[in-house]
């Protein structure tokens, strides 16, 4: 049973980045990302991840998505690319290379793999003790006290950066009415 | 399905290559498409994939940390794509167009 979900979603996952990068509309490309991203979620659901299935989907398949299809709705779509014809040997260059990474990755994945040697501090699920069912502490409460014990600063951190993020984008993408606060967005283009 | 699929064991290693693959088609991608936006979603493709890893890793080790690092990752994630279609949005303001080889000004 497990082997067959994975075939099936791994298949999905690769012929949804497969789609990303080859369709030629970049709705069609946003589309088949939703496709890849709730497939890997599957994945996740398969190791034992429950919550971060649940963040992907809500983050990665509907936030991002919809930001991404948003911002095509908003500037259409861009027609030049299909023209470009001086690009072809740099795509066999790129092809190459792709096949180049993927040997490497390939010989990493493919060598045995030690047991874990890691210290067990915060193990994925509580272990069975004195044979009784297991502790009541399920992905999520793993995951939490991780989180705020160990990575308490990292948390504190990654709410400042997202803090930042948004006036970052919001300052970029404004509109400025006079001509004189301009001169950041030229210095962009 | 027929027997022979379902009798196959999924060990770490199955999803390490497809996080490899997925890896390696968000940067091959990246290298042929001219559409920034298509560019962004590779690079979304390529975080993903090393999430994956990630995932399969803790689940090997049976270690929470590295279910906690792919929240960073997320959070990472979502923080680059505002940021980064709202430099999108404000290139084609000028521009009229979204495709990278307009963006040539530092070209030696």
């Amino acid at each position: 049973m497990e082997a067959i979900v994975f075939f099936i979603f791994s298949g999905l996952v690769l012929s949804g980045a497969l789609g990303v990068v080859l369709f030629r509309h970049p709705v069609y490309s946003a589309l088949s990302l939703v496709a890849a991203m709730i497939s890997v979620a599957v994945l996740f659901l398969q190791q034992d991840a429950d919550l971060v299935a649940i963040v992907q989907i809500v983050v990665y398949a509907s936030a991002i998505t919809v930001l991404f299809l948003f911002v095509i709705m908003l500037l259409g779509v861009d027609k030049r690319e299909e023209r470009d014809t001086s690009f072809k040997s740099a795509r066999i260059v790129a092809v190459l290379l792709g096949i180049l990474m993927l040997v490497g990755l390939g010989t990493i994945a493919g060598r045995e793999l030690s047991a874990g040697t890691a210290p067990q501090t915060h193990p994925l699920t509580a272990p069975a003790t004195d044979g009784v069912a297991p502790a009541d502490e399920g992905n999520v409460e793993a995951l939490a006290k991780v989180l705020f014990t160990d990575y308490i600063w990292a948390v504190e951190a990654v709410s400042v950066m997202l803090v930042i993020a948004v006036v970052g984008s919001v300052v970029l993408a404004r509109r400025s009415r006079s001509g004189v606060a301009r001169s950041s967005g030229e210095a962009l283009a | 399905m027929t027997p022979l699929l379902g009798a196959v064991k999924i060990t770490t290693e199955y999803y390490l290559a497809v996080g490899a693959l997925m890896f390696t088609i968000g940067a091959v991608g990246l290298l042929i498409r001219r559409n920034t936006l298509i560019m962004f979603m590779c690079v979304e493709l390529m975080l993903n994939a090393v999430n994956l890893t990630f995932v399969a890793f803790a689940k090997r080790l049976n270690d929470a940390h590295g279910q906690a690092i792919v929240f960073f990752t997320l959070v990472v994630a979502a923080a680059e794509v505002a940021v980064g279609l709202a430099i999108i949005v404000a290139i084609f303001r000028r521009r009229q167009g979204v495709t990278a080889d307009d963006v040539d000004l530092l070209k030696g």
